[in-house]
């Protein structure tokens, strides 16, 4: 007993800003941002919440799975930081959306919604539940530096959802974590102790841009090779691989060392930056919507971020 | 000899010919961007076995084949 995944969503704000757009407040330029990331446009966050676009993905998602808000039996949201520290993200949308099931955030990074899928196949697997809608949001532009060129371009704001129901859909899933602050990381808030004796944080989040390249690429085909053959398949097998959009020549890389051919792997970053665990969902739900997926198909997806996690599974498509 | 795999690497890599890289060639002159560095680096460290924190002073295939010696010893 696992899973399938019968609906999907996705919402994020409004504001779109291009490479050019952003030349204008850092040093940078649309020819470097193109040819070294893959990214033209992001969405980001002006006068509308966390709160506002992850409940709309996740209507969506309950409206494309015909489930309504109140035959949810749990609702787990992905993301790095919400709204607020407390209530939780997954606790908004659920007032949001007139749910009544208990609800919790997860953190795992970038690989946060590979997180929230194993922690669900848990729940289905001890029948604690028989509908779970997963979200997982982030709005990065409130974590990096805008004074920092090298991070401030790549990122972007937006929500992925996916409602789930009992079933056999989900073949395989991997997760790992090896902790290191090192190479990527972005500090809490430093409250205001009389007390502390805490040196001075810096509040953006800090990257090791090569060192997490290599992470991930390695991470991206030791995990995909693992989970296909898992599932009992091989690589031609594979019908749509979803990589985490991070950085398409992490992608192009990953690519020529995996046997998967090249026509199944899908990406929406030029529109939409690395919007961590969002990025996987967003991308699910536009290949759903535009009717790419039959039934049977089967899908790889594949995570990595901060950390450093890592996770990866092959779901059958059975919506 | 370490210069003789370095440049057959990146020759494949570059798809040029293994006798038009030197070892004064710089990265940069051959079209290596900072994440192309990345994927060579990569592929040097699975041929020999090594890891490689990648440098902002690496310009030239000497720095690397040096830097290479110097952590095969």
């Amino acid at each position: 007993m696992s899973f399938n995944i019968v609906g999907t969503g996705s919402a994020y704000p409004e504001c779109s800003k291009s490479n050019e757009e952003l030349s204008q407040l850092v040093d940078t330029s649309d020819e470097w941002i193109s040819t070294r990331t893959g990214i033209k446009s992001r969405h980001i966050s002006t006068s509308e919440s966390m709160t506002d676009f992850v409940s709309e993905a996740g209507r969506l998602a309950l409206e494309n799975a015909s489930v309504s808000p109140g035959d949810l039996d749990l609702i787990i949201c992905a993301t790095i930081r919400g709204d607020y520290i407390t209530p939780s993200l997954a606790c908004m949308v659920q007032k949001e959306l007139g749910a009544h099931c208990p609800a919790f955030d997860l953190n795992a990074a970038c690989t946060g919604f590979i997180y929230a899928l194993d922690v669900a196949l848990g729940y289905f697997a001890r029948k604690k539940a028989k509908k779970i809608l997963v979200v997982a949001a982030e709005a990065m532009s409130k974590l990096v530096d805008w004074k920092d060129r090298s991070t401030c371009v790549l990122f972007g704001d937006g929500a992925g959802a996916v409602v789930l129901e009992e079933g056999d859909g989900l073949l395989s899933i991997k997760i790992s974590a090896s902790g290191s602050k090192d190479f990527l990381k972005i500090d809490s808030s430093a409250g205001n102790s009389p007390f502390s004796e805490d040196s001075p944080i810096n509040p953006f989040l800090e990257m090791n841009g090569k060192e997490v390249y290599k992470f991930a690429v390695a991470s991206m085909c030791g995990d995909l090779e693992e989970v296909i053959g898992e599932a009992g398949l091989t690589q031609q097998d594979i019908d749509f691989v979803l990589p985490h959009q991070a950085n398409s020549r992490i992608i192009e890389t990953a690519k020529g060392k995996l046997k998967i051919p090249a026509e199944k792997y899908r990406t929406n970053i030029a529109r939409f930056g690395n919007t961590s665990s969002a990025s996987i969902p967003i991308l699910l739900d536009e290949l759903n919507r535009a009717g790419e997926l039959k039934n049977g198909d089967k899908l790889a997806l594949s995570a990595f971020g901060g950390g450093l996690t890592t996770g990866a599974c092959v779901i059958q498509w059975k919506k | 000899m370490t210069f003789d795999k370095v440049a057959k690497i990146l020759a494949d890599y570059r798809d040029m010919e293994v006798d038009q890289i030197e070892m004064n060639s710089k990265f940069d002159d051959l079209g290596l961007d900072s994440l192309d560095m990345v994927d060579l680096v990569m592929l040097l460290e699975t041929e020999f076995d090594i890891e490689i924190e990648i440098d902002e002073k690496l310009e030239t295939v000497a720095d690397l084949v040096e830097l290479i010696d110097s952590i095969k010893e």
